[in-house]
């Protein structure tokens, strides 16, 4: 669909995305125009045109919804303009949510393969197992986050660690389900092929089941490494970290820094969405090296 | 009861072999250490000959094997945490032969489980007894492998509690718990829930005329599916204040996209074939779109009900960490943490996990009522 349409599609898309920051605009005109009011009110000014009052409602320090190019400013001034390694930097926040979700998705990609590679073998692992991980998930471990650092803390396992584990937690489940999916997938035409060659488990897993669960294994990974970076901001929140976008997001919303908590936000949607992007292309590229369809 | 029995593999067999090695490590260690703990000792017998007459059993017929292990290992799991309830884990470490044992009676149990999945039969009601068995067996051995762990060890209950202890605080405070779910779940999950699916839902009913406006919004829908949107929850209860609408607020926005980007998918999942065939019933759009289009589109917008159940869930505890009244399933766990009380944490949870289990167990229910007839709810052949 992303394919065949790309080129179709760059117009429409590019329209949505103007008529969005259209609706936003307007919102935080609209939404901000109450306080605008009342500082008027206050300072006793009058007769403002309506050109300076729009521009006025979208310039405020502290807005209800900051206009998009609040935003874009901040996140600019944060990112281009500030050190890397300085603590108002978002690169240098981002970086630290990125390490952790990384790890996550890492160990939660390993996990997931053990776990469906285990359960497509065993049929009592199977019907045992698979129950639980659909119900694992129903956990709202996003809620818990707190507790398992706190506990993991105090266990002497610090830093990176306990966001990762909330990052792997979210983040096997995708992989599983992918995964099982995968490794059945091959035909029984193919599977019988295997067998009339007299080829062992081992061999019938490196040479058909694993190859034809790779589109699989790639489309559950988007999801994964998305979800990854939703457990490492949601991580941060709870234990009153100090670095990272979780942490400017709940520092913003101590302070009411409306602006640092949109900027963070598009942020963490940045990034989110060019690992999307990033794992898109690698599984592109090694479905095509490998002469697959892209599924 | 006459099926034939499938050969134990060679994994059982080592299952069974190592039960009824470790019973008779058990056993030696015991008579070496001696210490008057005669329930070990017949714990340890009982899994010598559960192990014996399991093997011997296994190669006939596998639903009595299969019974005679549960029976078994179950009943040596109830010695055993007789034993642990009696023994003072403080003063001095529990006995080398009590994990032997553990580890056997567990052997067993899985050995159960193993017997309980060659059963091959056509009863519908047998099936059903076991599609709920074999899971609960491995469920229940999960929380008694936690029971004995932290019993026996004595972890600290700040760490982790044993699951007995959170039981007991489960029950002595269902009034705070029962007030809290109405907060969380009751008043800003379904809530939010039902309004953020269904607007989702009559979104793409309306972009469904535009092809423009469904390759604009499809692409977006998607990236934005993929968005931390949990991170909105700062900025929701600055809008809609500190009760229980701020957290709908969020559950709507985060049900909203999967819901639109799901209806639209499902709703070019009618086949050219049978689009034409409703041109040639001279249908019109709202006939092909009813009869035809939305029930092909069901299991799609099911998909999008389920995974937003979770969702909802996750949205509504997480925004309540951001400011709340001073009742919900987020805020409780939040403080319960800060005081260190952390078998009503678990507690929360595990009321989190049974209203999120059955809320997806329910949209499930409902699937199969209203998708019966789709192909992906035959049953496959195993």
């Amino acid at each position: 669909m992303q394919e065949t349409g790309f080129r179709k599609s760059v117009i429409p898309v590019t329209a949505v995305l103007l008529a969005i920051l259209l609706v936003w605009s307007i919102a935080s005109v609209l939404l901000n125009t109450p306080w605008q009011k009342d500082i008027y009110k206050r300072a006793g000014t009058q007769n403002v045109g309506a050109v300076e009052f729009v521009k006025a409602t979208m310039a405020q320090e502290r807005p209800v919804l900051p206009s998009p190019q609040q935003v874009a400013v901040e996140v600019y001034n944060t990112t281009v303009k500030k050190k890397v390694t300085s603590k108002r930097s978002l690169v240098y926040h981002s970086k630290i949510t990125l390490s952790s979700a990384m790890l996550g998705f890492a160990m939660g990609t390993l996990l997931g393969i053990v776990l469906s590679v285990a359960i497509v073998y065993n049929r009592a692992l199977k019907k045992s197992l698979m129950p639980w991980i659909i119900t694992s998930q129903t956990i709202p471990i996003l809620a818990i986050a707190p507790m398992i650092i706190v506990v993991l803390n105090s266990m002497g396992v610090q830093g990176l660690v306990p966001k990762a584990f909330i990052s792997m937690y979210l983040s096997f489940f995708p992989i599983v389900v992918g995964m099982v999916k995968g490794l059945n997938s091959p035909d029984t035409g193919h599977m019988d092929l295997m067998r009339t060659y007299s080829a062992s488990n081992w061999q019938s897993f490196w040479k058909l089941r694993l190859p034809s669960s790779l589109p699989y294994l790639f489309t559950s990974m988007k999801i994964a490494i998305a979800i990854s970076i939703v457990g490492a901001v949601v991580a941060e929140l709870p234990t009153g970290a100090v670095a990272g976008l979780g942490a400017r997001l709940l520092a913003g919303s101590y302070y009411g820094q409306t602006i640092q908590i949109w900027s963070a936000l598009v942020m963490a949607s940045i990034l989110a969405g060019s690992l999307v992007w990033i794992v898109d292309i690698v599984g592109r590229l090694v479905t095509h090296r490998m002469g697959l369809n892209h599924a | 009861m006459l099926e034939s029995s499938v050969a134990p593999k060679a994994l059982e067999r080592t299952l069974y072999i190592g039960a009824a090695c470790l019973g008779v490590l058990g056993l030696g260690s015991l008579l070496l250490q001696f210490f008057g703990a005669s329930l070990l000792i017949s714990t340890s017998l009982l899994v010598v000959v559960a192990a014996v007459v399991g093997n011997k059993l296994a190669s006939h017929n596998s639903a009595m094997a299969a019974v005679w292990l549960l029976a078994t290992s179950s009943l040596a799991a109830a010695f055993l945490i007789i034993f642990l309830s009696n023994y003072d884990a403080e003063t001095a470490s529990v006995p080398y032969a009590f994990w032997f044992l553990v580890i056997a009676s567990w052997a067993l149990a899985w050995a159960s489980v193993s017997r309980f999945t060659e059963i091959n039969t056509l009863s519908r009601t047998v099936n059903g007894v076991l599609t709920v068995l074999i899971p609960l067996i491995f469920g229940v051995w999960l929380l008694l492998l936690w029971e004995f762990v932290t019993q026996g060890h004595d972890v600290p209950k700040v760490l982790l509690p044993a699951p007995s202890d959170i039981g007991d605080r489960l029950v002595n405070s269902v009034p705070t718990l029962w007030a809290d779910f109405k907060q969380t779940f009751i008043k800003s999950v379904l809530t939010g829930y039902i309004m953020g699916c269904s607007a989702g839902f009559l979104v793409a009913i309306l972009i469904d005329r535009s092809p423009f406006l469904k390759a604009g919004l499809l692409p977006v829908g998607n990236l934005v599916a993929a968005l931390p949107i949990v991170g909105i929850a700062p900025i929701m209860v600055m809008w809609f204040g500190f009760d229980w609408q701020s957290k709908a607020a969020v559950v709507v926005v985060m049900t909203f996209f999967p819901m639109l980007v799901n209806t639209v998918a499902g709703l070019s999942a009618a086949s050219k074939i049978q689009l034409d065939l409703m041109n040639t019933y001279a249908a019109n759009y709202w006939q092909s779109l009813f009869k035809l289009r939305l029930p092909e589109a069901l299991p799609f917008i099911f998909n999008a009900l389920k995974i937003n159940s979770t969702l909802a869930l996750i949205g509504a505890i997480v925004a309540e960490f951001f400011g709340t009244p001073i009742v919900g399933m987020g805020f409780r766990i939040s403080t319960e943490v800060g005081k260190m009380n952390v078998d009503m944490v678990w507690a929360e949870i595990a009321v989190a996990a049974l209203a999120g289990s059955l809320f997806y167990g329910f949209i499930a229910l409902l699937e199969r009522v209203a998708t019966f007839w789709h192909p992906s709810m035959r049953s496959t052949a195993r």
